[in-house]
């Protein structure tokens, strides 16, 4: 999902950059604010982690991999902004040292993966571990998140490349939308295992982030929360109102028609169209939320799976914290 | 295997391209960038230029070419994946041409960049740049910890295969999970006992 150079135009690299800076910067405040002295190391080694962890392939239909993108897995560890400033160096790393992903686009890289992938995801993750109790709830949480941060990625960079004029909103958005519903579901499942994994293994690691004020929510995340409200206002609201002959009529006006085809106007029949809906974006609209109810309940299914007894972990929580005093 | 294709190329430091102060590279790599992202591609003077001054560096940095067309070639499936559907989307206006020349002129630049310059000297670039210390502090140890965690998790492969007997399908999912959990538990250790050394040396 790296978008390389050369694939958008000035005034989209430019925005998104913006956008990613200000979130970028927001999110390091709030980490010198927030984060302790002895984990600022863990940063450099979650970015490390994170980079070792994107090597590992998983299986997707029809003989394809995708890779782990991480972010919320990570967002679920050490918070959101600890989160983004990792996905920030990890972004950074593979653009510079290992060319992967435009030097242009690193601000929509950024955007897609680090506001988008782990603030937006990190949302999510926080909506459903309020609302199920316990380890169960963090890790539907986690598998939930992971896909609705890699289908959120997806769109946005469907967005970016729409804006750019380099493919079209009508054949890029519902191909990058319905490869990364089915390669999201790799990511919240491998995600969700690997935080069980962890739980299981340091339950001191997970338990640092089980906030104790209940539903709390930490510092910026609702400033998070803006920040892709306005990304996804402004890469993918023009695209899918119902009115797409408005971007077409800007297009003209400011003498962009010449160069692409611009979006909308005709979509080729999207394959997970609803039957009896006559309205193209409805239809889309309809088929999108029952996947996404589809995926969540899923993921609820795989917390009861994985943490077989919430109790059991409650106990361990409590053995383990003297070990933690001593620690610290 | 994996380190055969990520690992980076600084045979020859003594060449004038590796000598070159790493600013100046950044400086112009970023402007041989924004200038070939930016300009209409009407102004052909500008693309034969970058291109050759390109040739001119890559040869005078004494980096194979056969190393070089590797890389290009590993980095560019996305590329040729969207230049692909460009051609055979637009009749009209052809603008795939543009794009994969340009896609290519940016991998070019950068992958020299990379393999003529440690990222020790960028990470000094940007801390003189203001980048936010933390930010800074983040890439050097990611930079410097990337190599041995990805030896970690290859050490992690070569025992499980070792000792696992038989591959199950549904084992599969259960131990990517695993393996990704455990590399991040080590991780965090290996972060606690870093912090220790650091403490240790003086850090704040």
């Amino acid at each position: 999902m790296h978008i390389p150079d050369g694939f958008l135009d000035g005034k989209t690299a430019a925005t998104a950059a913006a956008i990613s800076v200000a979130g970028v910067g927001l999110a390091l405040r709030q980490v010198r604010r927030e984060l302790p002295p002895r984990r600022v190391p863990l940063l450099g080694l979650a970015a490390a982690f994170l980079f070792a962890a994107q090597m590992v392939n998983f299986p997707v239909a029809g003989g394809t991999s995708g890779h782990l993108m991480g972010g919320v897995l990570v967002a679920a560890l050490l918070g959101p902004s600890a989160a983004i400033v990792v996905l920030t160096a990890v972004v950074i790393v593979q653009c510079f040292l290992f060319a992967d992903g435009g030097v242009s686009a690193l601000g929509a890289n950024l955007l897609n993966m680090g506001i988008f992938g782990a603030g937006g995801g990190y949302l999510v993750y926080r909506m459903i571990s309020a609302r199920v109790r316990g380890l169960r709830g963090q890790v539907a949480g986690v598998a939930f998140g992971g896909w609705f941060s890699t289908v959120l990625a997806a769109i946005g960079c469907a967005g970016e490349l729409a804006w750019s004029h380099t493919v079209t909103w009508s054949a890029g958005f519902p191909m990058m939308a319905s490869v990364h519903m089915i390669v999201g579901l790799g990511e919240g499942l491998i995600g969700a295992l690997a935080f069980a994994a962890i739980a299981r293994t340091r339950p001191d690691l997970v338990a640092e982030r089980t906030p104790a004020s209940g539903g709390a929510l930490p510092g910026g995340v609702f400033r998070y929360g803006m920040l892709v409200a306005v990304g996804l206002a402004v890469f993918v609201a023009p695209f899918s109102c119902p009115l797409p002959d408005g971007l077409e009529a800007v297009a003209a006006k400011l003498g962009f028609e010449g160069r692409g085809i611009p979006g909308g106007a005709h979509v080729p029949v999207p394959d997970y169209r609803l039957p009896g809906i006559h309205s193209a974006a409805g239809a889309t609209a309809l088929a999108g939320a029952l996947g996404t109810l589809v995926v969540l309940g899923l993921a609820l299914l795989l917390g009861h799976l994985l943490v077989r007894r919430p109790e059991e972990n409650a106990v361990k929580d409590s053995k383990q914290d003297p070990a933690q005093d001593q620690r610290c | 295997m994996l380190k055969d294709w990520l690992g980076h190329h600084h045979g020859h430091h003594g060449s004038p391209v590796h000598r070159l102060p790493a600013a100046i590279k950044l400086g112009a790599t970023l402007v041989l960038i924004a200038g070939t992202v930016l300009l209409p591609w009407a102004w052909h003077a500008w693309f034969i230029a970058v291109v050759a001054l390109l040739i001119v560096a890559a040869l005078l940095s004494r980096i194979e070419l056969a190393f070089l067309g590797r890389r290009l070639l590993l980095l560019s499936p996305f590329v040729l994946g969207v230049v692909l559907v460009n051609a055979l989307q637009s009749s009209v206006h052809a603008r795939w041409p543009a794009l994969a020349a340009r896609s290519g002129i940016c991998l070019f630049t950068v992958v020299l960049l990379a393999n003529t310059t440690p990222f020790g000297k960028v990470l000094g670039v940007l801390r003189s740049a203001r980048v936010p210390p933390l930010l800074v502090t983040t890439l050097a140890l990611m930079h410097r910890y990337l190599f041995v965690l990805l030896d970690e998790s290859e050490r992690m492969r070569r025992a499980r295969a070792s000792r696992t007997f038989q591959r199950q399908r549904r084992a599969r999912w259960r131990v990517l999970g695993t393996v990704v959990g455990q590399l991040f538990v080590r991780a965090s250790a290996r972060a606690e006992r870093i912090y220790a050394a650091m403490c240790a040396r003086g850090w704040k």
